[in-house]
Formats: C-alpha cells, structure tokens, sequence
C-alpha cells in the first residue's frame, strides 16, 4: 500500500481540447495512504471524472497518477490495486451473492478453497452470510450495495477504495447505517478511502479530510472543522454549512472594513494584510457567528424575514443593500420588519480578495 | 352497510361496450367463422351437414400434412439457430453512438423495409444460375448449384433469404437491449478485472434476455408462418421440399376449396402457435429461483 499523488492532472473529454473544453484543471492532490477522503463539490464539478482517472478507468489528458513511487498512468484498472464502488449498484445479476464476491477473485485465477475463504471471511464482516446463496438481484438496495463494496473488499491486493456517490439510491435511515459501516471497515483494514458526493453532511461525517472542487479545480484540502472555521475561498464558505458563509462586498478604511458605509472592525492582523490587496474585496462571515443586539458597537441592520427551522431560526437581514442570514437561537426574540444592530466579532470576520481568502 | 361499499352500476357495460365491439369484429368474429367451417360439411349454399371432429380426424391423418409440419419445424428451428445467435453478434459489433451507428442503423433496417413478394422476386432472380449474380456466381467457382432443381439448395436458398431479411430485426432488438445497459457495469467489469467474454457471459447476455424472448417469439411465429417468399421463390418446390404449412393450407382451402379441413387445419395450425408460445413464455419469464 502506498499513497496516491496526483501530479498537475488536466483531463478533458474532447479529442483535441480547446482552453474551455477541460473539465480538470491541473489538479495536484496527495491522498495519504490510509486516509478517509471525501471529494466535495456540486455535480459536474469533475469528481467523478477525476476519481475515474485514479481507478484507471480514463486516461488524463495530462497529468501522472502516481502510487507511492509507481507512475501507474497508463496501466489498466486491472493492473491496479484499486476498487470502485458506483453511484447505484452494480452486480451480477445472474450470479448468487458468494459469485458475486467471488468474481473479481476467479478473474485473477484464484480457484477452489482460496477463493471460498476469501468470500466466506468478507461475508461475515459485512453481514451477508445468510444470503450467500440468494441470487444479487433480489437484495434490497442497501445489500446490493454492500456486496458491490464486497466486492472490493474481497480482494487482499487493493490498496484503497473509491467511491462514487454510493448512497444516492438507499433509503435515508439505512444511509447512516451503511455510512457507519464503512468507518468501520476503514478502521479495520485501514484502505485509504476516497468519498465522491455532493453533499456535505455526507462528507463532512466521513471523512478525516474533505477536498472541496469547483469548476475541476481543487478550492481547499482541509479538515472539516478548518473548512467550517477557515474557508479559503468564498465558494468553499457559500457550500460548506447551512445556511452558507455570508460573503458582503467592502472596502477597507485603516482598522475597519466598510460594508454599506457602515464600519466593521478588523483584527489587527487582517487589518494588515488587507492593507495591501489591490483586487476587490469581500467580508465573509458565518451566520452562526453573527451577534445580535450585541452590548457595545455593532453594525444597523434591518431584518426582513425569520424563518422556524425548529431548533433554531435563519433571519434574513439588510447592511444597506446587502443580504445577510443569521443563525439564531430559538429563544432570541426578533420578528421580521425591525431595525437592530447586528456585531461582526473580529476574530470571526474573514476577508476575501477575488474569491480567495487573505485571512492567516 | 359501509359507506365506500360498490355500488352496482349498469354503466360499467356501456363503458366497455366499444371494447367488446372492437375485439368481437377483429378476432372473435372471424374465429368463429372458422370454427363454423370446421365443423361442417358445406355441400351448397344452403345445404350444411354437421360432421362433428371428422375433418379434424381427416387433417391430423393427411400424411402430406404431416411432411410440411416437419418441414415447418424444421424450417424454423434453423431460422432460429442462425438468427439469434448472427443477431446478437451483428449488435455487438455495432457502434454504439456517433453518425457511425445512425448509418448502421438505417443500413440494417433497409432489408425489413422491403415488401415479402419483392423479397422473393429478388432473391428468385438474384439466384437464377443464368442472370442472377449470386447464382451465376456460384456457378462460376464450378459449384452445382440449382435452387429449381435440387432440394437441399432450395432450402438453403430459402434459409439465406429468411436470414437476410429478417436477422436485421433480431439485430436490432440486440442493439437497443445494450444500449440500455448502464455504462457503470462495464466499468464496474474493467475494475474486476473480467474479460470480454466473462463480460458478454455475465453482464450482456442476462441483460439481454427480456430483448431475446421477444426476438424468439416474433422469429418464431413469423417464420412458422411464412408463406410469400417460398412461394414467390421456389413454389413450394422441387417436389415439396419447400411447401411449407401455410402454403398447404392455402392449397387446401383455394386451390381444392376443401373449406371443412382448411378451417380445421387454421385452428390446429393457430392452437400451436399459441401453446407454444405461451409455453415459452412461461418458461423464460418466470422468476429465477432463490437458490
């Protein structure tokens, strides 16, 4: 086993590329071997398609996969000590769940009590043993799915596996059980793992790290606390959390960034740094992180709406003309229609020159 | 009384009243028109006599129906021993997408475009030993080949021309069954490391199998009931050797105006279609066993 380095991989699905036709744009990842990674963006974002440049299933436009010292780039997905498991259950529907698991153990020539073992071993730690014997096709989707992942698991060869928004088509409450299984086997056999969804809470419950793409390009490999606490870019802000980062155009004036001709006080640190910047400037900040009426400064906001979310309630405010939401608790008492002050703790408030973050 | 108990409602025949009208003019009527015949001797326009099973007894005799019964399962056991598996063949070397597949498309379709008589007024030519460029052909590489004269080249003729004409639809049935094969089986193959035929084996075949039911039962019945190519090729000949059920049946009901048996002969003759059809519907369609 070994780590996966992807070196400056571009990928595009037309046979001579044009600037726009590239769905990846030199991305350079390290996935270490042993980790629980989750692939994060919104759809056509170019995970799948990078996930199938590490199976093996495409071929990079541009670019080297590199296992641990390997160049495997061009090497087929059967020469490569890899497993995928797909958006919706893929098996063999003609076989009986052993076979199913079997397969990929026969189509490398293992026969006999080698490959009953094998299969035998994995059905246990999956729970399937009792349906062995059924036919693939008359499991329920979550079992379909889980002999599909068996039939990664199966082989003693593979290295990490890739999954490809596995839980699309399971019900909700069998989501955490399969999600829960997974840590499980992680834990065990310490494959590295690497996540493809689009949904946070999926990723962020996962995985140890989250890579978040946009538009085939890597925004931010980080912890899920760090892409909550720092994100570092405002996409990265506006996709990870609910509701998202409030990003607000300002201008900076010494200590202060302006929003709307209203001042909101900087760190000394960010003050700084936003001394410098020449681009456009925007203030992020989260909705949880918002003060209302708090006891000195503050900023005059007026709220347009609260919606109940049960345990707690989103205001939608005004600065001037900018929208902001604010996370609040279902006990502070504010109604939509009136003016109050709203306080941007400095050591909250993140600054974005073009989209990336300037914050330390 | 529950209040959403039925209530009995007279309209409900009216409502199905145009159904039964349709299905009693276009099948039930006709059928038994049949079943008239069959039973009775008609001696004239007005004079009829009850038989009974007697022509039933006389047609399941008739030992020249009994050749062009074998003559016909035979046929169509060789329609689909060549078809299925050339059709299934045929799909998979199809382009699945691109300008390339629409032309393959229309290029296959053609041959089921073209009128039955004419297909055996081309082909009759096409394999004449004097002007026909297939014959004339078959002559030239110094083979003795005559579909007039020698039975078993008349059959194969027949059997070319069948293949010809029909394994196209076959074909296509395929092509549309892998189309609808969602693209993750084959990758989820290539990851398992399985090899072509282990993927045509395990994933095209099983996946084909509700295209290939259809494609059995349409070749089946269409070839059991073939009569216009043969007819237009060969006659029926040399001999008999060609003179497939319907083909005796129309000479027993036009050209003998044997009405009595024809009928008789129609209803054994559409009774087998249907058993066997249905029986092998039954068998393909039922559910896999759990173990």
């Amino acid at each position: 086993m070994a780590e996966i380095k992807l070196r400056s991989i571009s990928h595009s699905y037309a046979a001579t590329p044009e600037s726009g036709d590239y769905v990846l744009r030199d991305i350079e990842l390290r996935w270490r071997d042993g980790g629980a990674y989750a692939l994060l963006g919104p759809s056509g974002c170019g995970k799948t398609t990078l996930l199938n440049i590490m199976s093996g299933l495409l071929r990079p436009t541009s670019g080297r996969v590199l296992y641990g010292d390997r160049d495997v780039t061009e090497l087929p997905p059967r020469q490569r000590n890899i497993a995928q498991v797909f958006q919706f259950p893929v098996n063999y529907d003609t076989f009986t769940v052993f076979e199913n698991l079997a397969f990929p153990l026969r189509n490398r020539g293992l026969r006999g009590r080698e490959v009953a073992a094998r299969v035998q071993h994995i059905a246990e730690l999956l729970e399937l043993r009792d349906v062995l014997r059924h036919k693939a096709s008359e499991l329920s989707a979550d079992q379909k799915q889980i002999v599909s992942l068996g039939r990664g698991l199966v082989r003693d060869d593979v290295a990490a596996i890739l999954f490809d928004e596995p839980l699309t088509v399971i019900d909700p409450h069998r989501k955490w059980v399969l999600r829960r299984r997974l840590r499980e086997i992680h834990r065990q056999f310490r494959h590295t793992l690497v996540y493809v969804t689009h949904d946070q809470t999926e990723a962020l419950t996962f995985a140890d790290e989250v890579v978040v793409m946009h538009e085939g390009r890597v925004l931010q490999q980080a912890t899920p606390e760090e892409l909550f606490a720092n994100p570092a870019h405002t996409y990265v802000g506006y996709f990870i959390g609910s509701p998202g980062m409030n990003v607000l155009p300002c201008s900076i004036d010494g200590q202060s960034a302006v929003i709307a001709g209203q001042r909101v006080p900087l760190s000394e640190d960010l003050a700084r740094r936003a001394a410098g910047c020449t681009g456009t400037l925007e203030l992020g900040i989260r909705p949880e992180h918002i003060v209302m009426s708090p006891p000195s400064g503050g900023v005059p906001a007026a709220i347009d709406f609260v919606e109940d979310h049960g345990r707690f309630r989103i205001a939608t405010a005004r600065i001037g003309e900018h929208a902001l939401k604010i996370k609040l608790g279902a006990d502070v008492p504010v109604t939509g229609g009136e003016a109050c002050r709203v306080g941007l703790p400095p050591e909250r408030v993140r600054l974005y020159e073009g989209g990336r973050s300037i914050s330390p | 009384m529950s209040p959403i108990s039925k209530r009995k409602s007279n309209r409900a025949w009216l409502l199905v009243t145009p159904m039964v009208m349709v299905v009693a003019f276009s099948a039930i009527v006709p059928l038994m028109t049949v079943v008239n015949y069959s039973v009775q001797d008609i001696l004239g326009p007005d004079v009829r006599v009850f038989v009974g099973f007697e022509w039933f007894r006389k047609v399941l005799r008739d030992s020249e129906l009994h050749g062009a019964f074998l003559r016909q399962l035979l046929f169509s056991s060789v329609i689909l021993a060549v078809q299925l598996p050339l059709g299934i063949g045929v799909s998979l070397l199809m382009p699945r997408r691109g300008w390339r597949s629409s032309v393959t498309l229309v290029v296959l379709a053609l041959p089921l475009l073209v009128p039955w008589n004419v297909v055996g007024t081309m082909w009759q030519i096409f394999c004449r030993t004097d002007i026909g460029m297939g014959g004339a052909a078959l002559h030239g590489l110094g083979l003795s080949y005559n579909y007039t004269a020698n039975p078993l080249d008349a059959w194969l003729t027949v059997v070319v021309m069948d293949v010809w004409h029909w394994t196209p639809l076959v074909a296509l049935l395929c092509f549309s069954g892998l189309r609808a094969i969602p693209d993750a089986y084959y990758l989820a193959a290539r990851i398992d490391g399985a090899s072509p035929w282990a993927v045509f084996r395990y994933i095209q075949l099983p996946k084909l199998k509700n295209v290939l039911v259809i494609a059995v039962l349409l070749r089946f019945m269409d070839s059991f009931m073939i009569y216009t190519e043969p007819f237009v090729l060969t006659g029926g000949g040399p001999g008999n050797s060609t003179t497939f059920l319907s083909q005796s049946l129309t000479r027993l009901a036009v050209g003998q105006f044997d009405l009595g048996p024809a009928a008789a002969f129609s209803l054994i003759y559409f009774l087998f279609i249907l058993f066997f059809c249905y029986v092998f519907r039954v068998i393909m369609m039922r559910p896999d066993e759990g173990q």
